[in-house]
């Protein structure tokens, strides 16, 4: 049972890894909660019921100790360094919509077909990993600290040291960039 | 009457707060008459609840 439960573990480390490597963008950091968590897991094995399923358990500690960590960090994401991620958001910009600011004609969102059975599949999934791990750094950081961690944008303002309104153009750059990305990488290719 | 572009802040920062009584009229109208930020609209919906599914760890 015990070995069960150990070897489940390893198998799901390299999920576990993935997941804190795209909160964190530092392999280091990302290693030192992998290992807590399943330190954790390990010494709290008998705390796990089997409502839920073991990943689900394990990646709700592992979201514990990203968030632990990026509030340690309260490292600043300066304005300048936000101003690099632009560049690229403006080119998007402006191959979305014409001069007026409307879509143009072929990029128009359609209707995306059936997410929810694209959600069973696990290439999905590796799209949309590599869909966040395209976003520029600074970007990812305040898009999955509010839409993976849960953060209100209000501590999102204070740990990374924006303002709000900074934070909602980002927020808003980000979504533009990854429902793009996801269009062209999965959805225009299902039928949608 | 708003942009598309405009829009499309607008529907983002709706989900990160609340919008001025002026901006969700402004959007309404838009998205009546615009099949495009409709869409738009329902997209990033689906960002969030793959977001979310993605973050409990309920991914297959």
């Amino acid at each position: 049972m015990e070995l069960d439960r150990q070897s489940e573990l390893n198998a799901l480390r390299p999920d576990l890894l993935r997941f804190a490597r795209l909160q964190l963008r530092d392999a280091g950091a990302a290693e030192d909660a992998v290992q807590e968590t399943m330190l954790a897991a390990l010494l709290g094995s008998h705390a796990f019921e089997s409502r839920s399923s073991y990943k689900t358990w394990l990646i709700a500690i592992l979201r514990n100790k990203i968030i632990d960590i990026i509030r340690g960090q309260s490292r600043e994401v300066a304005a300048s360094s936000l101003a690099d991620d632009e560049a690229g958001d403006d080119l998007l910009s402006e191959s979305l919509f014409d001069q007026r600011g409307h879509w143009q004609p072929e990029t128009q969102p359609g209707r995306w077909a059936d997410p929810e059975a694209s959600f069973e599949q696990q290439q999905f999934w590796a799209v949309f990993e590599a869909c966040l791990d395209h976003l520029p750094a600074k970007t990812a950081r305040v898009f999955m600290m509010r839409e993976i961690l849960g953060f209100e944008t209000g501590e999102i303002c204070k740990e990374t040291g924006i303002s709000s309104s900074n934070c909602w153009v980002v927020l808003h750059r980000a979504r533009m960039t990854l429902r793009a990305c996801l269009e062209t990488n999965w959805f225009a290719g299902v039928g949608g | 009457m708003l942009s598309c572009k405009q829009a499309t802040e607008l529907m983002s920062h709706e989900q990160d707060r609340t919008l001025a009584l002026s901006e969700r009229i402004g959007l309404r109208l838009h998205l009546w008459i615009c099949a495009g930020c409709a869409n738009y609209r329902r997209q990033i919906g689906v960002l969030r609840s793959a977001c979310r599914r993605f973050g409990s760890g309920g991914t297959p």
